[in-house]
């Protein structure tokens, strides 16, 4: 099953020494009918999304699986390759792919507001509905509260695998300030929506004004003037509109993120965190890791993207800049003087990259990793994703 | 000094770009730079992620203006943490004075909701502490010569900056409003600049352009475009040939067998698709008309020598 789609040059390449420890089967996770979900997460910039759509379309391709791939915020060519024009609540199958294994690639770009609005309407009556829609509070936070975007993420995750319909579901993170807040910002949303300060807010207004507990109005009526004070009367009105409306859907926003957060922790799913060769980025996905530990979620491994590797294994980066500049002296042969610094420049970042990625493998060593080298031109179409699945594989 | 106070005019820096361009690295050394010759400088970072600790080697930073690093010359850099939370409660407590009230609200969870709930609210008090730091005087003095705000990444930078609109939505009037127009006219004013921190890759330099026009039609002012990590041509021909290589590594006295010689034309052959996409994408922003800043790759990474290093380049620039 896995011929067909690998180029030659690239079978070779995935021998990094300087990266110890096992060797993550990215095949393997695919084949795995049991694994219906690959969630992949780490710092911005490292490569996600690209990873998520490479793993999507191997996933069909090699492994005839059907599969939707979940978006948030792709490039945008990367998005147009895969036949993505604008958010769309729908996937979309994608085009101009081997299907011959019997596998289907989908897309979808995740439309944070319409998820939102689909939550709300799932959960209170129409009239309801609408009120919510129209409160000033309801649509900054659906567009603009941080951790709405995480929250939805999930919730379409949920939605998706409870439709049953896809043999594998590839999601990939939202560009978080940290990689955490995908497993937090929902619980932390839900706690807003459903949590004690909602309830204190709505406390007077159910009791006619008066609450039972004194402490509770007292809280509250200084939370009002202050609220009052700072932003105006307005605001406070429409924040009491806004819970009186959210009064129908208590339960509902939490109950929904605990269901999700269950399944990542059930064995269908595999987390693989995705990193590049910087510090940041490996600390991130350290981060990460401790924390899917401790929260009992199954951790796939590490991808290691964007490693670059010398092609001379057997030059070292000093021997290399000496004879440059010996040639230089020289005064001929500047091309190979040029290409000795190449040489020696690409011998230094290799040795820093995985001097950086060990700082993650010594501190997990039971956590597989997989190296993909760093491509020389940026990938957006679906042959460079690909080639990217072939190195991960 | 005239010199260096015309190149970098403003008085803050505001420091953006996509995540893993080292904005935080960029914004660190823009601080150290601006503090050579006997100023003080304050970094400030928005988004609780500790950055500025991590890059210095230091503590988590509190929410306090401690110094972070001294200059040669009498200078210093100050660094502070803001926290949302912790922004309000001050911001309450000089304006309506609320003391042990303002503590009680926090236990009741209000004040976490407010920042939370109210994302532009949250902007505000985050942009309006800098704008405090900006134009603090102490003794008749400005308490710092410059302040550089490592903000938000490339893609949350309007909407963080364009903090009226945001509160326009929520608050119609009152104090918050207030407090947020006057961070929107200094946001616009000559003395703030934002400058965008990219690499020469495809999805740094497309947000790089899509934030420069976001800022544009916000009517705030891009100072900079400083590109990070940047390398020396060391090849600019268009071809290089085995047999050029064969000779040139004979010359100097290396292996010349196939492996070597082929080996070593595929990476000057990557190398040079690189330098390629990279000439595309510097035309790209180059077409923005924006200053462009070069700094160097680091090959050892940024530590404190790098930082300095790349203060310097800042300063020349």
């Amino acid at each position: 099953m896995r011929t067909g789609t690998q180029s030659p040059s690239v079978g070779s390449s995935t021998d990094y020494s300087g990266v110890v420890g096992e060797v993550l089967d990215v095949d393997g996770l695919l084949a795995d009918p049991a694994i219906r979900i690959v969630v992949c997460c780490g710092a911005g910039g490292v490569g996600k999304t690209t990873t998520a759509a490479a793993i999507g379309l191997r996933a069909a391709e090699v492994h005839g699986r059907r599969t939707v791939v979940l978006t948030i915020d792709p490039a945008r060519r990367l998005a147009q390759s895969m036949g993505l024009s604008e958010l769309d609540n729908t996937p979309r199958q994608v085009k101009g792919i081997d299907g011959e294994n019997g596998g289907e690639l989908h897309a979808m770009m995740l439309d944070m507001k319409r998820t939102f609005d689909e939550v709300v309407q799932q959960h209170t009556t129409p009239q309801r509905a609408a009120e919510i829609f129209a409160n000033p509070f309801y649509q900054a936070m659906s567009s603009t509260f941080a951790g709405t975007q995480e929250y939805m993420a999930m919730e379409k995750l949920g939605q998706l695998r409870s439709t049953d319909e896809w043999d594998l579901i590839v999601v990939d993170t939202p560009p978080s300030r940290s990689a955490l807040d995908f497993l937090d910002a929902p619980a932390r949303l839900s706690r807003f929506l459903d949590g004690r300060m909602l309830r204190m807010l709505l406390a007077p207004a159910r009791s006619g004004g008066r609450s039972m507990f004194s402490l509770v109005t007292a809280s509250f009526g200084l939370f009002s003037r202050t609220v009052q004070k700072v932003l105006g009367a307005q605001l406070l009105t429409d924040l009491s509109g806004f819970v009186a409306a959210l009064d129908s859907m208590f339960g509902g926003f939490r109950q929904r993120a605990d269901e999700t957060y269950r399944i990542l922790q059930d064995p269908q799913t595999a987390f693989l965190l995705v990193a590049a060769p910087e510090r940041d980025a490996v600390r991130e996905a350290a981060y990460f890791a401790e924390r899917l530990v401790a929260e009992r979620m199954p951790l796939a491994g590490l991808v290691l993207n964007r490693m670059h590797r010398s092609e001379v294994a057997d030059l070292p980066a000093d021997r290399s800049e000496e004879a440059a500049a010996e040639l230089d002296a020289a005064g001929e042969n500047q091309l190979t003087a040029g290409a000795l610094r190449i040489h020696a420049n690409l011998v230094r970042q290799t040795e820093r990259e995985q001097r950086v990625a060990a700082t993650f493998t010594d501190a997990f060593p039971a956590v597989p990793s997989v190296s993909v080298t760093a491509q020389p031109a940026d990938v957006h179409d679906v042959d460079g994703l690909r080639t990217i699945g072939a190195l991960l594989a | 000094m005239g010199e260096r106070v015309s190149r970098w005019p403003a008085r803050l820096h505001v420091v953006t770009g996509k995540g893993g361009t080292g904005k935080t690295s960029v914004a660190a050394a823009l601080a150290l730079g601006l503090a050579a010759g006997g100023k003080r400088t304050l970094l400030v970072e928005v988004e609780s992620r500790q950055g500025i600790a991590q890059l210095f080697e230091t503590e988590p930073l509190p929410y306090k203006e401690l110094r972070i690093a001294q200059v040669a010359g009498g200078g210093e850099v100050r660094a502070l943490a803001v926290d949302p939370e912790e922004a309000l409660l001050e911001y309450l407590d000089m304006f309506y004075h609320l003391g042990a009230a303002g503590r009680a609200l926090r236990k009741v969870g209000a004040i976490d909701f407010a920042t939370t709930i109210a994302p532009g609210l949250r902007d505000v008090l985050l942009t309006g502490k800098v704008k405090e730091a900006t134009t603090r005087s102490q003794d008749g003095k400005r308490a710092y010569d410059a302040v550089v705000l490592d903000a938000p990444p490339t893609g949350r930078i309007g909407r963080f900056l364009n903090v009226t609109a945001e509160t326009a939505k929520l608050a119609k009037v009152g104090p918050i409003k207030t407090q947020s127009d006057s961070v929107a006219a200094l946001l616009r004013s000559p003395i703030s600049s934002v400058h965008v921190v990219t690499l020469l890759e495809e999805m740094p330099v497309q947000e790089t352009l899509d934030a420069i026009a976001e800022l544009n039609a916000l009517r705030i002012p891009v100072g900079r475009i400083i590109l990070n990590a940047t390398r020396p041509a060391l090849v600019t021909a268009g071809r290089v040939t085995k047999a050029e290589l064969k000779r040139g590594l004979a010359e100097a006295g290396l292996p010349t067998d196939a492996g070597t010689v082929t080996g070593l034309a595929t990476e000057v052959k990557d190398y040079l698709t690189r330098q390629e996409l990279e000439e595309t994408l510097r035309a790209e922003l180059t077409e923005t008309g924006l200053p462009l800043v070069e700094l160097p790759l680091l090959p050892r990474g940024v530590d404190q020598a790098g930082l300095d290093e790349l203060a310097a380049a800042l300063m020349r620039a």
